[in-house]
């Protein structure tokens, strides 16, 4: 039995922060879940996913955040609990059913998870989605601890069903990735199925119906403002002359910093946890409690702004400050000491902050960037690129491990700033430049949102080739399915959508299919399609072996060996692959046994023919 | 009780987040608060991954630079390279056997002589334990149980309140069978060299 469906309430299990939301949602009654993965929020839907194998829930990865979002809301309006996830820049994707689906609203719980990245752990951007809330009129909650993530989950699908709106929880990596103990609770029964009821003068968005629900919206929002101010997930902490408002992750770093700095008489917390709408009346109590405030949260100034407006209706003139104190910053992740600098700074304390030692006279130390892993197709699908398209040529890219091909000395990637944008800014570089082009994108990725550039290129005719670098997999985040693989192995049975046809199928006139480990075969297509006058498309087949391992599906082969009385020491082996299983033993290439999977590209590219698989 | 700050360094695929996990894990057996931090994602592709554990009356999920109390190193380079996290109480525990990044096979940058970066490492540290993990795991045939000997090395080091026994339930309970024999035993090993 999985994990978390252990039903024993009062007991504690140690959790991961996504754990405890996906068992927050079971303890709810979840009935439905969707998805698009993406760090941090991808161990939510790993653990829906081996689930719904074994209960009641029903749960998919869906194409994009866009059709996640839909799919859950036809579920929501048909009366089911139900659970949208995604990270950040996933809620850019939905952002367009999420602002009318607020107008709408839902019947059964809706609760939208949203992973928050500063610092860019796994990112293209640190986006604070806790503008979305406000956008969207929704209402947002923000944990600060795992047991809180289970716990707000619950209470969120209580709240959406009360308000009649979908609920956002906001969470940061750190949160995502913390484990801590978590005290269980009973697991509710699921209602599995439920009866739509036609409401076309509610539930159908035409200008007519929205001006209604526009209104009917703003109501629903100040039914959550009345929450807000009264739910005990907002609250004052202490009774002091100093002011502290904090959310999320951050709330942990004041409570320690008041505490090492032994203030706790001296301050009020002003705690958001319910953090959307801003419970009012707690702000303004707040407010006349205090003599001055400092507002401590990652990213952007949401909530320092917004008690800056408070306090102004309100009348009260007292400093309220923020970014720029001390080290807190718009940017990047806070930490404990920076908290406590800046507390003790802007109420003018006596304070040391602990000395690291002297690292001085450490030498300069070689830098340890992620690599593509060892025998992975992607650099092998580079390579063969690069030997055709050379240096010189642009490499739009996307989002994946591919993208690693950034590195060195791969090189190949000129532009990326999100998924699909590779296909389509393609077809903006080939008609601004006489440079040839080459866009890079991984099959999930491409059904993510490469389908729809994909199509414009066709109907525009563009000029340049698209690499689809068919891995089987959606490796970077996990080794999710997507609507291109074969999920037999993975123990459920869906639909596999051929690529090939679907590239067909859109017009595509000049398509090859290559196995990049054979790369005579592969460099002979790429030459084709660089001949070719016109759009072409590469698919790239090969399963990441990493995937192919954890799947059963991985054929072993034996690994390579330098044979060096063959190796004249070109280096070409490392100069162009570089794959993480090469060292340099003094000034002899080596490869490690244990990591070489045996792909054999290494040897295919060594002109002394010196790279030999090893006899055992 | 006192605060203990535990950072955990080491390279994707070497098992320290495992090994921070396992510590979480014990200390919740025993009634010690503990919060557990990882990053998960792109840093597991080979390269670097930090976890870190905090023990007692602490919820911040993060040790700031200076704060760490015990630093355990998988890798002796990243060791060095974490130093930032220590201050001039912190007990550094590192694994000697050396990993060189991709960069340094394709010949950007040197990887620094082991025994020059212990050395670097032992003169800011109180106390440095320094110990061949890779070697021990061979020694008891399991290659993939540095994780078992530093998390044995950190127990014998005696800076945190957990002891081998109540280590050593938990490793019972969350190993794999066919694994469990070799990895207590690369476990007392750890614990052997770090007393
Ligand atoms: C809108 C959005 N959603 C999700 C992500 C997270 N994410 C990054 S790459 C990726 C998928 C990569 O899969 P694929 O394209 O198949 O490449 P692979 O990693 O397998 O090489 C995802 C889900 C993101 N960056 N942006
Ligand atoms: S996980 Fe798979 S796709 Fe990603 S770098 Fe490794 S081998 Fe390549
Ligand atoms: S055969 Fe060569 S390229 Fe392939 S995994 Fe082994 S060392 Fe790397």
């Amino acid at each position: 039995m999985h994990k978390l469906l252990t039903d024993s309430p009062g007991e504690k299990m140690l959790l991961l922060g996504n754990e405890a939301i996906a068992r927050g949602a079971l303890e709810a009654g979840v009935a439905f879940a969707t998805c698009y993965p993406g760090t941090p929020s991808s161990e939510i839907p790993e653990n829906f996913f081996k689930i719904s194998q074994e209960s009641d829930l029903y749960f998919e990865y869906s194409t994009n955040e866009k059709v996640a979002l839909e799919v859950g809301a036809g579920s929501a309006i048909a009366g089911l609990r139900t659970m949208v996830t995604m990270k950040h820049v996933g809620l850019n994707v939905a952002a367009d059913p999420l602002m009318t689906l607020a107008y709408t609203g839902i019947k059964g719980g809706m609760v939208i998870i949203n992973a928050d990245d500063p610092f860019l752990f796994s990112s293209q951007n640190e986006q604070d989605n806790r503008y979305y809330a406000r956008l969207s009129s929704l209402p947002m909650l923000e944990p600060t601890n795992v047991q809180e993530m289970k716990d707000m989950t619950i209470a969120a699908f209580d709240l959406s069903e009360e308000l009649g709106l979908p609920v956002i929880i906001r969470t940061t990596t750190r949160l995502n990735h913390i484990r801590g103990d978590v005290l269980l609770g009973e697991l509710k029964p699921v209602k599995t199925k439920d009866t739509f009821e036609k409401k076309p003068f509610h539930w159908v968005c035409v200008p007519a119906v929205s001006r209604n629900l526009h209104k009917l919206l703003l109501e629903r929002y100040d039914k959550s403002a009345e929450k807000s101010d009264n739910l005990s997930y907002n609250q004052i902490i202490g009774e002091g002359k100093w002011g502290l408002v904090t959310n999320g992750v951050s709330f942990n770093y004041v409570r320690d910093a008041v505490s090492d700095l032994g203030i706790s008489d001296k301050v009020s917390i002003l705690k958001l946890g319910f953090s959307w709408p801003m419970p009012k009346d707690l702000c303004v109590k707040f407010l006349k409690q205090v003599e001055k405030v400092l507002v401590v949260e990652e990213l952007e100034p949401v909530n320092e702004t917004d008690l800056k407006a408070i306090a102004q209706e309100e009348g009260i003139d007292i400093s309220i400050r923020g970014k720029g104190i001390a080290g807190l910053s718009r940017l990047f992740e806070y930490d404990p000491g920076m908290v406590r600098k800046a507390v003790a700074q802007y109420f003018e304390m006596d304070y040391k902050a602990p000395e690291t030692v002297d690292t001085s006279d450490t030498p300069e130390l070689p830098g340890r960037p992620p690599n593509l892993c060892a025998g992975c197709p992607h650099r092998a699908t580079y390579y063969c690129v690069k030997q055709v398209y050379g240096p010189d040529a642009i490499y739009p890219t996307d989002i994946g491990c591919y993208t690693l091909g950034l590195l060195p000395p791969i090189s190949m990637a000129d532009f990326v700033i999100c998924m699909g944008s590779s296909v389509s800014s393609g077809c903006g570089f080939s008609k601004a430049t006489d440079q040839k082009v080459v866009s890079f994108i991984g099959d999930s990725t491409f059904f993510h949102s490469g389908i729809t550039g994909l199509v414009n290129a066709v109907h525009n005719n563009h000029k340049f080739t698209l690499v689809i670098l068919d891995n089987g997999t959606t490796a970077m985040t996990g080794h999710q399915p997507h609507p291109g693989v074969d999920t037999d192995p993975m123990g459920v049975d869906l639909t596999r959508i051929s690529i090939e046809n679907l590239v067909r199928g859109l017009g595509v006139k000049d398509i090859h299919i290559v196995k990049p480990f054979k790369l005579k075969k592969t460099i002979e297509a790429v030459k084709a399609s660089m001949e070719y006058d016109g759009l072409s498309v590469i698919i790239s087949q090969e399963m990441c072996p990493l995937f192919a391992k954890a799947t059963g599906q991985f054929k072993k082969s034996k690994p390579f060996h330098v044979n060096h009385n063959k190796c004249k020491n070109h280096r070409d082996c490392i100069n162009l692959l570089a794959c993480p299983a090469m060292y340099l033993d003094g000034e002899q290439v080596e490869i490690d046994k244990n990591l070489c999977i045996g792909c054999s590209v290494c040897a295919q590219v060594c002109p002394e023919n010196a790279i030999l698989p090893l006899k055992e | 009780m006192e605060t203990k700050r535990l950072v955990f360094i080491g390279v994707g695929g070497q098992g320290n987040l495992l090994a921070s996990r396992l510590v979480g894990e014990a200390a919740m057996s025993m009634g010690i608060p503990a919060v557990v931090s990882e990053i998960h994602g792109m840093a597991q592709r080979g390269g670097i991954v930090e976890s870190a554990v905090l023990l007692g009356d602490v919820t911040s999920p993060i040790v700031s630079t200076a704060e760490a109390d015990v630093l355990i190193g998988f890798e002796p380079l990243e060791t060095l390279r974490a130093m930032g996290k220590c201050n001039k109480d912190t007990v550094v525990i590192t694994n000697t056997h050396p990993l060189p990044p991709f960069t340094v096979s394709v010949g950007q940058g040197t990887y620094p002589q082991v025994d020059e970066s212990l050395d670097l490492i032992k003169k800011k540290a109180k106390k440095l334990i320094a110990l061949d993990g890779i070697a021990i795991a061979e020694e008891v045939g399991n290659p993939l149980a540095l994780n078992m000997v530093m998390l044995g090395a950190l127990i014998g080091s005696g800076t945190i309140p957990i002891g081998a026994e109540d280590m050593k339930k938990v490793l019972s309970t969350s190993t794999k069978k066919a694994f469990l024999e070799s990895n207590l035993k690369a476990f007392d090993l750890g614990m052997e060299k770090a007393q």
